[in-house]
């Protein structure tokens, strides 16, 4: 008999239509000749919502082909075959691969030819980014800009104020500068009212996918990491939209609502894990064979934070939601209080971004923050050799969570690249790692 | 006397050791990229050295770092954990790529030493990467002063310039020279030269450098007959057997892109503003290593340009494996060169490389070249 009630989430079709009509608007836009931007997906994209345009963004599309490669792999081996034939190595960052290869095959996974935007507009966020985006602009021969982000470091290194104003102002005086660049390259008139719209939804989206993250903390969760995946990424393509804001004020109800109530995400949750990395998306049936143990993941370092926006409280020494700018009593008025406001907050608030560059004592200690708040019984890390960016720091986190007997496993693969991925050798470290723990099919 | 590259450079713990016990009152910084600017390590009356590997197997790192992560960094990071570089005082490391801050990370987290880290720039076009990294650079020094109890003031950072620019006009002036159809220097022994000035004080070494310049180069030929001229352009590299090899075979190295050559000494100091303004600016418009170079594409040009100037017949491309930063760059450099005339053999290095293999690559690439010649 089941442990708990569960129901099916009201805001998933929703989910599903909305992500949809992203990548059908991108392939109208390329049929109808309208301005589309890419670049990858934590860009500001709010920068460039001060034009009409549809914003395409690197990694949930690959992501996108990696998850439906599973099933046709016709078009996804074919985007990396290609991009290998073109003397891409193989071991690069699968999604710059997958991302080359639909590009130089000239083909959108869903449909059609791909979509050539009018400029790429980049955020370095890790060594990749920056050189991903010069390799498509080269390719597509469009023009390319790359704004540098220097995240702030991870609370226990004390950064000093001087040094956190240095970062600020730098990326500050970048995206004033990348607002007129934008307006040559495109010969159209910025409208400031659109990007400080955009803007206020980005860090609303934000903060309230963070605030849906906290909800899971209840025992059992109400999400389990798989249907996140399909939540957060509403932000990943379009955190600018009111469509995005609306949507998670309603998804924010129903996970309190489901807390309320006790509806489990999965109804035999007796053992609450923690992934760190990215999932494998050509692969996700892993979090089924996890339940096959009454193990559920109840999210991960990347779910959180990727699409969210967490402010460090010093009290209490954690993370909490970060209030947006209306919020926070911050009105928005100039493109320059705009810039100032979006500069910190990407600095500041967005754990992913931190994590790619920074790992050591900060990240060990922001994992083990997650495990203790969510109440986490064991962490499994996915050792990604698909992702310089997510594999910093994850040997060190591995040693340190042990040290303080938290159990974990590693296993090896990569999110993108399915032949790097042995599934059923990962499903046996799953089966060592329960037998560790006492826990047998149920 | 250019034996003394060598020297330095195989017992660099030794040279330590005997130079701490004639400054016992100076701190050592080791640090692990050529963005560190030793001029203020210099004006801080410290002494900095650069971290490189031990080109042996070890199974220390694995349980830091994955595998995919570039040998050379493992085996860096393989280095400090063995305790081989337990005397310094400090580890510093600016931003540099993923890989070998991963080695700096898991240094300091196991090793409990003191450490310095810049959050320089990861590019240097915007105009704004200047005024920031002044700011940062200003930081540091302060950070300096802490740590070793004295002010620095701009006579100390001038100080600091006049020593480490120094030692790389002395080291362009030897590059200059292998432009000669007859190099003085072999690439070997280029290459353990600009290690020899990572590893070493530089008020020291310019006084070698000197005497090398003025003592030892003039009419010396490092090879009897004419070769092949190459570059060697890539990620880090001092594996001493496989240039050996190379340049045992009809080839000599005149010119490379390296960290561990000409791109840790090219440019010096424009003295304009004041000194940490010019010390900024002289890192700013360093030859860009890959993960700087965006977003125009700016290396491929110097590539070229050296290529010409050095007047090569072909490159080779030492990497290595899991490099993401030069992997990121190899279509467009190879294009470039291949472009311009430059064959280009591109090879994977590992902290060991099997030379034989190698060998047979590099002769069939000679081939090529020699017989390109013949039309
Ligand atoms: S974070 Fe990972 S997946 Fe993203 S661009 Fe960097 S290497 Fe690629
Ligand atoms: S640039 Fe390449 S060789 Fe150098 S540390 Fe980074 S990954 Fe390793």
């Amino acid at each position: 008999m089941a442990k708990y009630k569960t129901e099916p989430l009201k805001c998933w079709d929703k989910a599903k239509e909305l992500r949809s009509e992203v990548y059908d608007r991108i392939a109208k836009a390329r049929d109808e000749g309208t301005m589309i931007v890419s670049g990858g997906t934590e860009s500001a994209i709010s920068l460039p919502a001060g034009f009409d345009m549809e914003f395409f963004g690197g990694e949930p599309y690959v992501a996108g082909c990696a998850f439906m490669g599973k099933n046709d792999s016709s078009k996804y081996m074919k985007y990396f075959e290609t991009a290998e034939a073109a003397k891409f190595p193989r071991d690069l960052c699968a999604y710059m691969r997958l991302s080359v290869g639909s590009l130089l095959c000239n083909s959108y996974a869903f449909g059609g030819t791909y979509p050539k935007p009018a400029f790429n507009l980049q955020t370095h966020i890790c060594d990749t980014q920056g050189k991903w985006y010069q390799i498509m602009s080269e390719l597509e021969g469009v023009p390319y800009n790359a704004l540098d982000l220097i995240p702030f470091e991870w609370e226990s290194e004390y950064e000093s104020e001087e040094s956190k104003n240095l970062k600020h102002k730098y990326l500050k005086d970048q995206m004033l500068d990348i607002i007129d660049w934008m307006e040559d390259i495109s010969g159209k008139k910025y409208d400031d009212e659109k990007f400080i719209n955009a803007l206020n939804c980005e860090c609303e989206s934000a903060s309230l996918w963070a605030q849906c993250c906290m909800v899971n903390r209840s025992i059992p969760a109400v999400m389990d990491e798989k249907m996140m995946h399909s939540l957060y990424v509403i932000a990943a393509l379009m955190r600018h939209e009111k469509a995005s804001v609306n949507f998670y004020k309603e998804l924010l109800d129903e996970l309190k609502d489901r807390a309320e109530r006790g509806i489990a995400a999965f109804e035999n949750e007796r053992l609450r894990l923690l992934l760190d990395g990215m999932p494998p998306w050509h692969s996700l049936e892993i979090y089924r064979y996890i339940e096959e143990f009454g193990g559920v993941s109840i999210g991960s370092h990347f779910s959180f934070g990727v699409s969210g926006g967490w402010a460090y409280d010093s009290k209490q020494d954690t993370r909490v939601p970060a209030m947006p700018p209306k919020e926070a009593g911050v009105e928005l008025r100039t493109r320059e209080d705009a810039c100032s406001w979006y500069s910190k907050w990407l600095l500041n608030t967005n754990t992913i971004l931190r994590s790619l560059k920074l790992s050591g004592q900060g990240k060990n200690k922001h994992i083990l923050d997650l495990v203790k708040k969510w109440n986490v019984d064991g962490v499994l890390i996915h050792l990604n050799r698909g992702c310089e960016g997510t594999a910093a720091g994850q040997m060190e986190i591995r040693y340190f969570l042990a040290e303080n007997n938290i159990p974990v496993i590693t296993f090896e693969g990569n999110h993108a690249d399915i032949r790097e991925f042995d599934l059923p050798r990962v499903k046996t470290t799953i089966n060592t790692f329960m037998e560790t723990l006492d826990l047998k099919k149920l | 006397m250019i034996e003394s590259f060598k020297r330095i450079y195989d017992n660099r713990h030794e040279y330590i050791g005997k130079w701490k016990e004639k400054h016992p009152d100076r701190k050592i910084m080791g640090y692990m990229c050529t963005s560190m600017p030793e001029e203020i390590i210099y004006a801080a009356n410290a002494l900095p050295i650069r971290i490189l590997g031990g080109h042996e197997s070890q199974n220390v790192s694995q349980q830091h770092m994955m595998g995919t992560f570039c040998p050379f960094s493992r085996d860096v990071l393989a280095q400090g954990l063995l305790g081989k570089y337990d005397y310094l005082d400090a580890l510093g490391i600016t931003h540099t790529c993923q890989h070998i801050y991963q080695a700096y990370e898991s240094w300091v987290l196991h090793k409990n030493i003191k450490s310095f880290y810049i959050p320089t720039p990861n590019t240097s076009q915007t105009p704004h990467a200047l005024p920031y990294l002044r700011g940062q650079l200003k930081l540091f020094l302060e950070k300096l002063e802490d740590w070793t109890g004295r002010k620095i003031g701009e006579n100390d950072l001038r100080r600091g310039i006049e020593i480490v620019d120094t030692t790389r006009k002395l080291m362009k002036q030897i590059y200059e020279m292998r432009k000669s159809e007859s190099p003085p220097i072999s690439g070997l022994d280029s290459m353990l030269m600009v290690v020899a000035a990572q590893m070493s004080d530089k008020e020291e070494f310019n006084t070698i450098l000197e005497d090398v310049i003025k003592n030892e180069l003039p009419g010396r030929k490092a090879k009897a007959t004419p070769s092949s001229r190459l570059m060697l352009i890539g990620s880090e590299h001092d594996d001493v057997k496989f240039i050996e090899m190379v340049e045992n075979l009809d080839a000599i190295i005149v010119i490379d892109d390296h960290c561990t050559g000409s791109r840790y000494f090219w440019n010096t100091t424009e003295q304009n503003e004041d000194a940490l303004t010019d010390i900024a600016n002289r890192y700013i418009k360093k030859p860009p290593c890959p993960i700087k170079d965006f977003p125009v594409r700016k290396r491929t040009a110097h590539i070229v340009n050296l290529a010409n100037e050095w007047n090569v017949a072909g490159v080779i491309e030492i990497q290595q494996k899991f490099c993401d930063p030069h992997e990121l760059d190899r279509v467009a450099v190879s294009k470039a060169l291949e472009k311009a005339g430059f064959p280009i053999l591109n090879l994977e290095a590992d902290v060991t490389m099997p030379v034989g293999p190698f060998r047979i690559r590099v002769e069939a690439f000679l081939e090529i070249l020699s017989s390109e010649e013949l039309f």
